[in-house]
């Protein structure tokens, strides 16, 4: 018995060993799943360039169930994958219980925020989304005939607030009069996925008068930018460039440049630095997506007063109000 | 509420209540029969990908449409099996089938077309239009009864018309027709149906198809004709306020119609005032989401009248030897 136990762990020290050398990245996607089109797409499409780029290979995993994230984490971090990157702001207390227990193990979480003191081998990437969403909330007031542009968001969490702030933000300082109809989705995790309750939320704020629509909804918004092309009017996608999957309605997308914070983290490999990294405009981790489908519908006006309040944010000229800070947002009510 | 404003949300109710209709009617001819159904959602889910799917293959709305039945029905005969033919648990064979149809569209959406559990985006004849309604132009000026009649009544697909026809229908087969009879009976009694040399087990089966066929064109009407496409989980959870409003009808079948109305006009209420303000209170968006659930419950207790199910439901029916 105990003869057949060292062996055991011979072997599993081994295998161990094995991957340890190996030492791969691995991603976890959160629950809106890795083809969303949208923001774990992103993520997705960051590996796959740096796996192109540098023939490495990755190992991912799609969530099915909360109670499926530490088991994740714990699994690639027996497995010796360095570093583990992770996707969603629900990743942050996981990493927490799971970091300390894998000290020479990098953990990074995109969303998320780890406290650094307390967790040196997490890195906490975070979004300035209010400052993009500020950048489509012009372009949204600048595309409106009736004054009235919408916002529908997924589950209602700060994060999504936070677009919408940002996001009214921006319609205002184009047109002070305008109104923004805000509404959030549900307030469980389904509504990342309900497309139907998407589409109904976009024809009640057409009925409102909105005629330019933000969707910050993971697959819930696929439903609000096909409803927006049947109804005949504009809409804006999120994370990923979306401009291209209902071309000559969607006006333009808010970029969350989640794939470039997944291939830096992955290209730095073991050598990552840890703590908490901000991707703003300055270093291009959020935008504004202009291409072949949405050129003919942005002006050069409109694009020209929008680059000109980029680099106004960008100089700390204009300051966008971020709803995290406060949980309060100047010119939306919730 | 302006008049324009109320027409506006009563049209999303018709919209948001017509899939919940057919579930609950699919839910009803089963239950009616002896057999619980927890798996309206799985069926509908399946139905909504297969009906996609293959409207994205062929270009036709009307294949889609029956694809997406016959995948239910596949859906409803392994229940019929699992709960007729060998007697097993009813719930579990439901979960089941929820699961399944959960990660097999996913799965076969994957491996069909490579856009991670989506089918292509439909549009054209691979959709279900808006019917528009004679006379809807002409009568529109007519005052009230002109934009009810325009705006309201017509402008839906032809799902719409469908699940509302369903109730009549439904009304009439289970309580004027021999079939109705039996049907009922066997839910309550099925040891007498098989006195009077009726079988069971085809009654029993019957029922459920006809559920799984209800509950095709439910997931059809989401995939093909609300939506142009399908998503993972796009059913999200209607399967079970349909049966919520099953027990809220009390199994009948215009009862069913009002409780899936009064649920489609509590969400779309929800949706179009984030939090509704009464004056004196606020209510937030949150609340609307759960009163059906909350009003089920209710209604459970035996607040309001007493929802009795029927007798042998949820019993494999064993011959006596």
């Amino acid at each position: 018995m105990t003869v057949m136990k060292s062996i055991l762990g011979a072997a599993a020290t081994l295998a161990l060993a094995a991957g340890a050398a190996l030492a791969e990245p691995a991603l976890i996607y959160d629950l809106g799943g890795k083809f969303d089109k949208s923001f774990n797409e992103a993520a997705f499409n960051g590996a796959s360039r740096w796996a192109e780029e540098t023939g490495g290979s990755f190992r991912d995993i799609e969530l099915s169930s909360e109670a499926q994230r530490e088991q994740a984490l714990r699994r690639f971090a027996e497995q010796g994958f360095n570093p583990i990157v992770t996707t969603g702001f629900s990743m942050a207390g996981p990493i927490e219980t799971v970091a300390p227990d894998y000290p020479d193990i990098k953990f990074v979480t995109i969303d998320g925020y780890v406290d650094p003191e307390k967790h040196p081998n997490v890195l906490s990437v975070l979004f300035s989304e209010h400052e993009g969403s500020y950048l489509v909330g012009m372009a949204a007031a600048m595309a409106s005939k009736s004054g009235t542009v919408g916002f529908v968001g997924g589950m209602d969490i700060p994060l999504i607030r936070k677009f919408a702030c940002g996001y009214a933000q921006g319609v205002k300082a184009v047109n002070p009069d305008a109104k923004v109809i805000a509404n959030m989705t549900g307030s469980d995790p389904s509504a990342w996925n309900d497309p139907v309750k998407g589409g109904e939320i976009t024809k009640a704020q057409i009925g409102q008068g909105a005629d330019v629509v933000f969707a910050a909804a993971g697959g819930t918004g696929l439903g609000v930018l096909q409803t927006a092309a049947d109804e005949g009017i504009y809409s804006i996608g999120v994370d990923s460039n979306q401009n291209y999957l209902h071309p000559g309605s969607v006006l333009t997308s808010m970029l969350k440049r989640v794939d470039n914070a997944v291939y830096d983290a992955m290209t730095a490999g073991e050598g990552l630095e840890t703590g908490v990294a901000v991707k703003d405009l300055s270093n291009r981790g959020v935008g504004i997506a202009l291409d072949g489908y949405n050129e003919k519908l942005m002006s050069f006006e409109a694009l020209a007063s929008i680059y000109d309040a980029a680099a106004k944010i960008e100089a700390g000229e204009i300051e966008v109000h971020d709803y995290s800070a406060d949980d309060s947002c100047p010119d939306l009510q919730f | 509420m302006d008049f324009p404003t109320l027409l506006q949300v009563l049209d999303s109710t018709v919209r948001l209540a017509t899939p919940l209709l057919l579930a609950c009617l699919a839910g009803l001819f089963s239950e009616r029969a002896g057999i619980f159904d927890i798996g309206l959602e799985g069926k509908m889910l399946a139905s909504a990908f297969f009906s996609a799917a293959i409207a994205a293959m062929t270009g036709s709305v009307w294949l889609g449409l029956l694809a997406g039945i016959a995948a239910s029905l596949v859906l409803a005969g392994i229940h019929g099996l699992a709960s007729i033919t060998f007697r097993g648990n009813q719930l579990i064979s439901g979960v089941a089938i929820n699961f399944l149809a959960s990660g097999l569209t996913v799965l076969i959406a994957q491996d069909w077309f490579r856009q991670g559990g989506r089918t292509p985006a439909l549009s054209g004849g691979a959709r279900f239009g808006n019917i528009t309604l004679p006379f809807s132009g002409p009568l529109a000026d007519v005052p009230i009864l002109g934009p009810i009649y325009a705006q309201l009544v017509s402008g839906h697909s032809i799902l719409v018309y469908v699940a509302f026809l369903a109730v009549p229908v439904t009304w009439w087969i289970l309580f004027r027709t021999r079939f109705g009879l039996r049907l009922r009976a066997v839910g309550e009694n099925p040891a007498a149906v098989d006195t009077a040399g009726i079988s069971v087990v085809r009654l029993r089966f019957t029922a459920v198809f006809i559920c799984g066929l209800l509950c095709g064109i439910a997931g059809a009407y989401l995939a093909i004709a609300l939506q142009g496409g399908f998503a993972r989980e796009m059913s999200a959870g209607r399967g079970y306020i349909a049966l919520a409003a099953l027990i809220f009808a009390k199994w009948r079948p215009w009862y069913a119609m009002g409780a899936c109305l009064l649920f489609g006009f509590l969400q779309a209420v929800g949706i179009r005032y984030q939090n509704l303000d009464l004056g004196l209170i606020t209510i937030p968006v949150q609340v609307m989401d759960a009163l059906p659930y909350i009003l089920t419950v209710v209604i459970l207790a035996g607040f309001v009248g007493r929802a009795i199910p029927p007798r042998a439901g949820g019993e494999p029916y064993v011959k006596e030897r």
